[in-house]
C-alpha cells in the first residue's frame, strides 16, 4: 500500500490497484481515487506550476473548485484534454496524466523568473507596463504573451468522441446529492412526482461521504446513505451522478453535463463521452452545499497548503493522510474536525493555529484528549518548502498588533478560511441576494424562477439542520405542485455544529508590499493586487476585477469572490454589499465545446439540402457550392480544366447550342384563392390583373421601404393560382413576410400561401436549341413563339411526365423551365441529357448562370443590390405599377432620400484595359484626390464574358444613369484601373436571341 | 430557452419553435399615400425600447405558423400575456397585478 493510504479508511477499493502516469512516471492508486488522490496517497503534492508566476502548486481541494491542481489527461490519438481537474479526474488503468504551466520540468521551471519579476506582474500590468514604446506591442510584448500565458496546451488533433444530446422533463430536479438533497428527494417523492437528482461526484451523498462519524437516526452515516439511495430508487427518484448542472436558464430550463466515458478503462462502443441534458423542471431545489474559504496570507499557494475540508475528505473518502505532520490553521470550527480526523488516523498535528481568542470547549477539550497543541488569537505570516510546505510561521496577535513570529515544522497546512454558500446556480436565475453581517456572507434572497434553496448553500451548518431544512424544501416543492407529502425529521448523533470568522487577508508583520498572500490561485492574484487596484481608482468590485482578474480563471472565483470582496471592502472602507459582488454565469464548471455541439459537427454541422439531380451532378464530377442551406453543382469540370476554363465552356456551350441546369433550389410558392390577384398587386411592384393566366411576369418585391427584397419570375396558372418563383436564398424569408402581410394587415383576403420549393424539381433548358429538344417530348403545347410565345406558362406532360412547363429565360436565350414533381426529377434530367446528346448539351452550374445573367444585366438580389437599392436605382422602373393604389413600398419609394438626385444606380462597366475587376471594389471619379477618397460606388458583378469578348462588370454608381460613357476609377492596390460606364445590357439587347 | 403560450395552438411550447417580430400594434396606415414623410417614417422606423413590458409579435412559425401578439417584460423576461392579431391591446395593470 502506498505510503500515504491508512489502511480500513475511504471509499476507494484497496483490492483493486490502478497504475498511471503522470508526466511520465508510473504511479499506483486504487479504484475510486482521482488523479489527485492517488498522488497524494503517494505523496506527491506538486502537480502544477501557476498560470502567471509559474509558482510550484499543488492540490488545494478535493473537487470541482479545484483551482490548481489541473492537468492534461490522454487517451490515444485525438483523445487529450487540458486543464482536466486531477481531483475530479477519475484514475483508470492506463490513463496518461501530464502537469502544466512548466518548462523544461515541473520540478525545474523556467518560468518561474516571472515569480522572482513579480513586481513587475502586479494588478493591471497589462495596461501598464506593456504601454511603451508603442511598437513594442506587437513585436514583443504580445508573442511573449502568448507564449508564457495560458492554461494547459490546446489539443490539435480531431476529436474522435462523440457528443450526445437529450431533453429531460421531470416535476422536480435537485441539483446537489448531498444530504439536503437527498433529503429533499425523500421528500419530493410522493405520489408519482417525477423527480430526478443530480450530482456531479461519482456518488451520491455530498458531505456525508466525509463524515462517516455522523450517525442518522441511528445508522451510520454510509448505512443510512447507502439505504436512502437504494429507497430513493425505490421510489422511482432518478439519480443521475458525473452530471454537473452546468447552468440555469429561463422558465426552470438547467443545462446538465453527464460524463460517460472519462473514467472507464475501455471506451464502451457506441456510446458518447459526454451527453447535454436540457431538463425543463416544475420545480427545482438547489442544494449545491458550501464551498470553504482558504485563508489569505504569504506563502499560502505552497504545495501541501490546502482546504482543512478537503484533507478530510481525502482522509474519509480515499483513504489518504495528505500529511504526516500537518499543522491545522483556521478561523472555523470545521477544522478542527478535520484536525482530530486526521489524528485519529495517524498523523501527528502540530497544532491547531486559530485567529479567533475563544474556541468552544468541547473541541479545546477534544484537541487535548488527542494532546494537540493548540494556539488561539494567531496569525499566520508565512510558510517555507520550496516544492512542499515544510514550515509554517505563526505569530499572536494581541489588541490588533502582531506579535512576535515562530515557526512550526510541518508537512501540510490545513487551513480554513470558513464556508461560502454555493450560490452559482442561484444566480443564474436572477436571483437576488442579501448580505449575511453575522456570516460574512452573501445569502439566497428571491428568485424569479420557481426554485428553492436548501441546506448549506442558503447558509446553514451541520448535517441535521441541512438534512431537515432539505426535507422542508422538498415537501415546499411537492406542495407547489398540489402534493401533501408527510413531514419527517432527521435526527443525527456525531454531528459537527460550527461557527467561524471571517478575515480578509490575515494580520502580518510583514511589509505588506512583499507578501504574496494568494486570494486567486489559478489567476495568482495577491491581497497586495486587489488594493492596489483600489488605490488606482478601481471602486466597484467588476472593476476590481477585470483589472486584478480575480476571480476571472477557469474556475470563476469559486474559492476567490468572497475573500476578494472582503478585501477590496475594507480597502474602500465600505462595507461588502455596497462594493457588490460579481455575476455568477454558466457554466459552473469548465464545459467541453463536443458537449454543447452534441450532434451539430462534421457533416451534420447544418442541414445539407439536397436536389433530386445532386446525385446526377456528384457522379458527373460536379463541384458545389453552398446556397442557403443548398448544395448546388458550381461547374461541372472536364479532366484539366480549372474553373475559369470550365465555366467560358459551359457559357459557350449554352450560346451556342443548348445548356441544362438544375433550378430546383429556386424558391416556389403558390399563392391561391379568390383574392390571389389583389395579394399579388399588393405585395409586388408590378401590376398583377391584366396578365392572362397562361402568362408569367417578372415580380419585383420591396419591403415597405421602398428598398429590393426579392425577385423571380411569376406564372399565373389560372385566375385565381400564382406560381411563384422567389431566389434560392430568400424562399422562406419572402413566404414569412407573405404570411406577415396576409394575416395581420390584410386578414381580409381570401388566399391560401403554399411552399412548394421541394414539391418541384426545376430543370432548365437554355440555347438556340432548347425548343427543339422539348418539342419532341411535351404533348399539351406547341412549342412556337405563336403558340407558347416567350413568358409563358403551362401545365402540360413532358417526357410522359405531369409538368408545369415556363418558357422563361435566365440567360438570353430560348429558355424554359421545366417543373415536375420531385421525385421525377432525375428522370427528367436524365431524358432530357440523353434527348440533348444530338445538340451536345452541357451541364452548367450556378457560375456559369452567373456569367450568362450578367450579359444580359439580370440581377441578383443580395449580390447587385444589397438591401438599399430601390428598383429604379435597379434601372427597373418598368416593374413599377405605376397606377396601382398601393403596393408593398409604393409609399417609400416616395420618401425624401429615395427621390433625391445622386442615388447609387446600377450600372455596367467594361474596364480600358480589358482586365477584369474586383467584386466588391470601391469606385472613385477622380483618381487624383488625395486620400481618403470620396468612394462613390462599388463593383457588384464581375465576370469575364466570351459572348461579349472581354471581362465585363456590373457596378453601383452615384448618378450612374446619367453617366453612361463616362469614366471612372476603381484604385487597387498596385494600380488604378479605369472603366467606362455602359448600359448594363452587354449581350442583344434587343432580345433577338429569345425567338425559337 | 423560453416557454411560450401560442393562443392559436393553445399549447405552451419552447422558444425554438417561434420567432419574433417585432413591436406589436405598429398598424400599416389605410393609404401609405396620404401619409406625410413624418408619418410615413414614424410608421416605418420608429419603434419603442421599453424597459419593463413590451407589445411584440410573435410567430409559431414551426407551428401553426401564426403571428400573434405578446406582452414579454424586457427585465424579466418573462411574458405576462400571448393573445391573437388583431385583439385589442391588453390593459397593463391588470397584467403587472398578476405578476405581484
Amino acid at each position: 500500500m502506498s505510503q500515504f493510504r491508512v489502511a480500513g479508511k475511504g471509499r476507494v477499493d484497496t483490492g483493486r490497484p490502478v497504475t498511471f502516469t503522470f508526466d511520465g512516471k508510473s504511479y499506483k492508486g486504487v479504484q475510486g481515487d482521482t488523479v489527485a488522490s492517488a498522488l497524494l496517497a503517494n505523496g506527491v503534492h506538486l502537480m502544477g506550476r501557476s498560470f502567471k508566476y509559474h509558482r510550484p502548486r499543488g492540490a488545494v481541494a478535493a473537487g470541482s473548485e479545484e483551482p490548481n491542481a489541473l492537468v492534461g489527461t490522454r487517451r490515444g490519438k485525438g483523445r487529450f484534454e487540458p486543464n482536466t481537474r486531477a481531483t475530479v479526474q477519475e484514475i483508470w488503468q492506463g490513463l496518461e496524466t501530464t502537469s502544466q504551466n512548466k518548462y523544461p520540468s515541473l520540478k525545474w521551471d523556467i518560468g518561474a523568473v516571472n515569480d522572482a519579476a513579480y513586481m513587475l506582474f502586479s494588478a493591471g500590468f497589462y495596461y501598464k507596463t506593456f504601454m511603451w514604446p508603442k511598437n513594442f506591442w506587437h513585436k514583443v510584448y504580445e508573442p511573449f504573451i502568448r507564449a508564457a500565458a495560458g492554461l494547459g496546451v490546446s489539443p490539435t488533433e480531431e476529436d474522435p468522441d462523440h457528443y450526445a444530446s437529450r431533453y429531460l422533463h421531470c416535476d422536480v430536479l435537485i441539483v446537489g446529492a448531498g444530504p439536503s438533497g437527498l433529503a429533499a428527494a425523500r421528500a419530493a417523492a410522493v405520489d408519482g412526482l417525477k423527480v430526478v437528482l443530480v450530482d456531479e461526484n461519482p456518488e451520491a451523498g455530498g458531505t456525508l461521504l466525509s463524515e462517516p462519524q455522523a450517525q442518522i437516526d441511528g445508522k451510520p452515516a454510509w448505512d443510512w446513505l447507502a439505504a436512502e439511495v437504494e429507497a430513493l430508487k425505490g421510489l422511482g427518484v432518478r439519480i443521475m451522478t458525473r452530471t454537473t448542472a452546468i447552468g440555469y436558464y429561463h422558465q426552470n430550463m438547467i443545462g446538465m453535463v453527464e460524463k460517460l466515458t472519462d473514467h472507464l478503462p475501455e471506451l464502451p462502443a457506441d456510446t458518447p463521452r459526454e451527453r447535454m441534458w436540457r431538463v425543463r423542471a416544475g420545480q427545482v431545489v438547489l442544494a449545491q452545499g458550501a464551498l470553504e474559504k482558504p485563508l489569505v496570507f504569504h506563502g499560502n499557494d505552497r504545495p501541501g497548503v490546502m482546504l482543512a475540508g478537503s484533507a478530510q475528505t481525502y482522509l474519509n473518502r480515499y483513504g489518504v493522510l495528505v500529511g504526516k505532520k500537518p499543522v491545522v490553521l483556521t478561523a472555523h470550527d470545521s477544522a478542527w474536525y478535520a484536525a482530530f480526523d486526521l489524528a485519529d488516523a495517524g498523523a501527528r498535528v502540530q497544532a491547531i493555529v486559530d485567529t479567533r481568542d475563544t474556541v468552544r470547549e468541547d473541541l479545546l477539550a477534544a484537541a487535548q484528549d488527542r494532546g494537540i497543541k493548540v494556539k488561539l488569537a494567531h496569525t499566520a505570516t508565512g510558510t517555507t518548502g520550496r516544492l512542499r510546505v515544510n514550515s509554517l510561521r505563526v505569530n499572536p496577535v494581541k489588541g490588533g498588533t502582531v506579535g512576535d513570529g515562530y515557526t512550526i515544522a510541518c508537512d501540510a497546512v490545513l487551513m480554513s478560511g470558513g464556508w461560502t454558500p454555493s450560490l452559482h446556480l442561484f444566480s443564474h436565475t436572477k436571483g437576488s441576494l442579501t448580505w449575511d453581517d453575522d456570516l460574512t456572507t452573501f445569502l439566497p434572497k428571491d428568485t424569479p424562477e420557481d426554485c428553492v434553496i436548501a441546506g448549506a448553500s442558503r447558509g446553514l451548518w451541520g448535517i441535521e439542520a441541512v438534512l431537515n431544512d432539505g426535507a422542508e424544501k422538498g415537501r415546499e416543492v411537492a406542495a407547489a405542485l398540489g402534493k401533501a407529502p408527510a413531514t419527517m425529521a432527521y435526527a443525527v448523533e456525531a454531528d459537527r455544529p460550527g461557527t467561524g470568522t471571517t478575515h480578509k487577508e490575515l494580520p502580518t508583520d510583514r511589509s505588506p508590499g512583499k507578501a504574496k498572500a494568494f486570494v486567486d490561485y489559478q489567476n495568482d492574484v495577491t491581497a497586495k493586487d486587489l488594493r492596489l487596484a483600489v488605490r488606482e481608482g478601481m471602486r466597484s468590485i467588476e472593476h476590481v476585477k477585470r483589472y486584478t482578474t480575480n476571480g476571472m480563471a477557469t474556475d470563476q472565483g469559486k474559492m476567490s469572490n468572497i475573500n476578494g470582496l472582503n478585501i477590496a471592502a475594507d480597502a474602500l472602507g465600505k462595507k461588502q454589499p455596497q462594493v457588490g459582488l460579481t455575476t455568477f454565469r454558466p457554466p459552473y464548471t469548465p464545459t467541453s465545446f463536443g458537449a454543447f455541439a452534441g450532434y451539430h459537427r462534421g457533416e451534420h454541422f447544418e442541414v445539407t439540402r439536397k436536389t433530386q439531380i445532386d446525385g446526377w451532378a456528384e457522379e458527373n464530377g460536379a463541384v458545389f457550392e453552398p446556397v442557403g442551406q443548398w448544395r448546388r453543382a458550381w461547374y461541372f469540370p472536364k479532366a484539366g480544366e480549372d474553373m475559369d476554363a470550365a465555366v467560358r465552356r459551359e457559357c459557350v456551350a449554352t450560346r451556342k447550342s443548348l445548356g441544362i441546369f438544375d433550378a430546383s433550389t429556386l424558391g416556389k410558392i403558390e399563392v391561391k384563392g379568390p383574392d390571389a390577384v389583389e395579394f399579388m398587386n399588393r405585395m409586388y411592384t408590378n401590376p398583377w390583373t391584366k396578365l392572362a393566366p397562361g402568362r408569367c411576369r417578372y415580380g419585383l418585391l420591396c419591403g415597405d421601404d421602398g428598398f429590393i427584397r426579392d425577385d423571380g419570375v411569376i406564372g399565373r396558372l389560372s385566375d385565381d393560382c400564382f406560381h411563384v418563383t422567389t431566389t434560392t436564398g430568400g424562399a422562406a424569408r419572402v413566404l414569412n413576410m407573405m404570411e406577415d402581410y396576409l394575416q395581420t394587415e390584410w386578414p381580409d383576403l381570401n388566399v391560401w400561401l403554399t411552399s412548394t420549393t421541394e414539391q418541384w424539381s426545376t430543370v432548365a433548358l437554355n440555347g438556340p436549341n432548347a425548343a427543339k429538344l422539348l418539342g419532341g417530348l411535351v404533348e399539351g403545347v406547341e412549342l412556337t413563339d405563336e403558340t407558347f410565345p416567350h413568358m409563358s406558362c403551362v401545365e402540360c406532360t413532358v417526357a410522359g411526365m405531369p409538368a408545369r412547363l415556363f418558357r422563361i429565360s435566365f440567360t438570353g436565350e430560348i429558355g424554359f423551365e421545366v417543373n415536375v414533381p420531385a421525385p421525377m426529377g432525375r428522370k427528367l434530367w436524365e431524358t432530357l441529357w440523353e434527348a440533348g446528346q444530338q445538340y451536345g448539351i452541357c451541364a452548367y452550374g450556378t457560375e456559369t448562370m452567373h456569367v450568362l445573367r450578367a450579359e444580359k444585366g439580370y440581377i441578383i438580389v443580395g449580390q447587385d443590390t444589397d438591401g438599399t437599392v430601390t428598383p429604379y436605382d435597379a434601372g427597373m422602373g418598368w416593374a413599377v405599377g405605376k397606377n396601382k393604389p398601393d403596393f408593398v413600398g409604393m409609399r417609400g419609394l416616395a420618401r425624401p432620400d429615395l427621390v433625391a438626385p445622386g442615388r447609387k444606380q446600377l450600372v455596367g462597366l467594361l474596364t480600358d484595359d480589358q482586365s477584369r475587376l474586383e467584386e466588391g471594389a470601391q469606385i472613385v471619379f477622380d483618381p487624383n484626390q488625395p486620400v481618403p477618397m470620396k468612394m462613390v460606388g462599388h463593383v457588384t458583378s464581375s465576370y469575364h464574358s466570351d459572348a461579349v469578348g472581354r471581362p465585363i462588370a456590373l457596378a453601383l454608381v452615384e448618378g450612374g444613369h446619367d453617366k453612361m460613357g463616362e469614366t471612372v476609377h476603381i484604385p487597387m492596390p498596385d494600380r488604378t484601373i479605369a472603366a467606362k460606364i455602359t448600359s448594363t445590357i452587354f449581350v442583344d439587347p434587343e432580345n433577338a436571341r429569345l425567338k425559337i | 430557452m423560453l416557454l411560450i403560450h401560442c393562443p392559436y395552438c393553445e399549447e405552451t411550447l419552447p422558444e425554438a419553435e417561434f420567432t419574433y417580430a417585432g413591436q406589436a400594434h405598429v398598424i400599416r396606415p389605410e393609404n401609405p399615400s396620404g401619409q406625410t414623410d413624418d408619418q410615413w417614417e414614424e410608421f416605418l422606423f420608429i419603434r419603442a425600447n421599453p424597459k419593463g413590458p413590451h407589445y411584440e409579435r410573435w410567430r409559431h412559425f414551426h407551428g401553426c405558423g401564426r403571428f400573434f401578439n405578446a406582452v414579454r417584460d424586457t427585465v424579466s423576461d418573462k411574458f405576462l400575456t400571448t393573445y391573437k392579431a388583431g385583439a385589442p391591446r391588453p390593459d397593463l395593470s391588470s397584467l403587472t397585478e398578476g405578476l405581484k
